[in-house]
């Protein structure tokens, strides 16, 4: 229960970033940082007392395991994250190209 | 080219990359291979596979990464690694249903093994890696030109 | 407790690389919060998702240093910045009640409640061949979810492709 608050904090760090920060580099890095905790808390719900990894081994029958299902979607997630912050980035370069910053109002302000 | 000290990072960097950057390679590929049996799998191999061409263009400069894998042979590979992923997919319809497993699945803990399972790891390998790759090389191809 | 600990390392390192002033001390923040993500995965027994996250975060922190290399801007704060601080606090605090009273309702850490996974642990190994069951659930049982994922990275690369392109003459 504590642990799922604190992944939720972390959460919200990301979105005070997002919301309250003006550079358009600090609003990737918070979007990096919810997306961090979005996976952590994914992991977390699949985790088991004296769970082992969902790998059979060779001379041993293993009884307990953790929850492989959010782990399988939480690996495509990760892929998906990197090539979403490529995008997000290189649409940042463009923009700082074209204006000369990266701060958010100037953009708006320059537009037109 | 390659022994050009105007280009690229410092003697140090360079010896090194030259040492390491098979074994990177031959790393990723061990994890995509073996990613039926241990952690790993296709994700994480492709992922590395970019890393040692991306090491390799920190170190020497974009040029002599390029000579190894050019852009037009990343985007063609990209796009045959995706019709191979969705081939493997459509060949399971010979067993009755799309994506099924209609190999023969093999003795477990063996590395020929687990029917489609690898063929469809070296795909997502190969298209991971490339397209990561693609990525970076828009990056730096594009500052590359601004600089000019 | 070491995931508390690793938690709240995290969030500080996350406070950090929100509230740092320079980018790069930035960055490198973001990047040790992925390494104790990482950690963090190792500990709740997902090692192909610790060796993944531990490549993929690498790549993001060459491409991120690539970006905000040499374009330093100094953060100028001005405005209502109280009143929006305010604002943005309120509706994290709000967030979070909410969140709360959600989080009854989920199985306790350590109890999944595993409906859908039984029959893949105990017959996965047998029907697929694969050993590890991650690979056996993300390319066999589910590996509609993996095509998505190729093709929402097939998008991505031709979007960076289009987004990034030499500017062509104007006529």
């Amino acid at each position: 229960m504590t642990l799922y608050l604190l992944c939720l904090a972390l959460f919200c760090v990301g979105l005070y970033g997002v919301l309250r920060k003006r550079n358009l580099v600090k609003i990737i890095i918070g979007l990096g940082i919810m997306e961090y905790a979005m996976n952590l808390f994914f992991i977390l719900l699949a985790y088991r007392y004296h769970g082992r990894s969902p790998i059979e081994a060779q001379d041993q029958q293993i009884l307990q395991m953790v929850d492989p299902l959010p782990q399988a979607l939480v690996l495509t997630s990760i892929v998906i994250g990197l090539a979403v912050t490529a995008l997000v980035i290189s649409i940042a370069i463009r923009i700082y190209e074209k204006y000369g910053t990266f701060d958010i109002t100037e953009i708006k302000r320059l537009r037109g | 080219m390659m022994n050009d000290p105007k280009i690229g990072m410092s003697l140090i960097v360079k010896t090194v990359t030259r040492l390491t950057v098979g074994l990177i390679l031959l790393f990723g590929i061990y994890i995509v291979l073996h990613g039926h049996l241990s952690p790993g799998g296709g994700f994480a191999g492709g992922v590395i596979i970019a890393l040692s061409f991306v090491h390799l263009m920190l170190a020497f400069g974009k040029d002599v990464a390029l000579k190894k894998l050019s852009k037009n042979l990343a985007s063609n590979l990209e796009s045959i690694a995706a019709l191979m992923f969705l081939s493997i997919a459509l060949f399971g319809f010979f067993g009755g249903a799309f994506f099924s497993n209609i190999i023969n699945k093999g003795v477990p803990f063996q590395l020929f093994s687990a029917g489609t399972i690898p063929l469809s790891n070296l795909a997502i390998s190969l298209k991971v890696g490339v397209g990561l790759f693609a990525i970076f090389l828009a990056l730096v191809i594009l500052e590359e030109s601004k600089r000019k | 407790m070491e995931l508390h600990l690793l938690l709240l390392f995290m969030i500080v390192g996350a406070l950090i690389a929100v509230e740092a002033k320079d980018l790069l001390s930035s960055v490198v923040a973001v990047g040790a919060v992925g390494f104790a993500l990482c950690l963090a995965f190792l500990i709740l027994k997902a090692p192909d998702l610790a060796i993944t996250q531990l490549v993929v975060e690498i790549l993001c922190l060459i491409i991120l240093i690539r970006a905000t290399l040499r374009k330093d801007l100094p953060l100028v704060i001005k405005g209502r910045w109280f009143f929006n601080t305010l604002g943005t606090l309120a509706f994290i605090a709000v967030f979070l009640f909410f969140a709360h009273t959600a989080l009854q309702e989920l199985p306790g850490f350590g109890h999944p409640i595993m409906a859908v996974v039984k029959r893949y642990l105990q017959q996965g190994t047998a029907q697929t061949g694969a050993v590890n069951l991650v690979a056996a659930v993300i390319l066999d049982f589910r590996a509609y979810d993996t095509l998505g994922e190729a093709t929402v990275l097939f998008a991505s690369v031709i979007g960076i492709m289009a987004v990034l392109r030499r500017p062509g003459r104007i006529k």
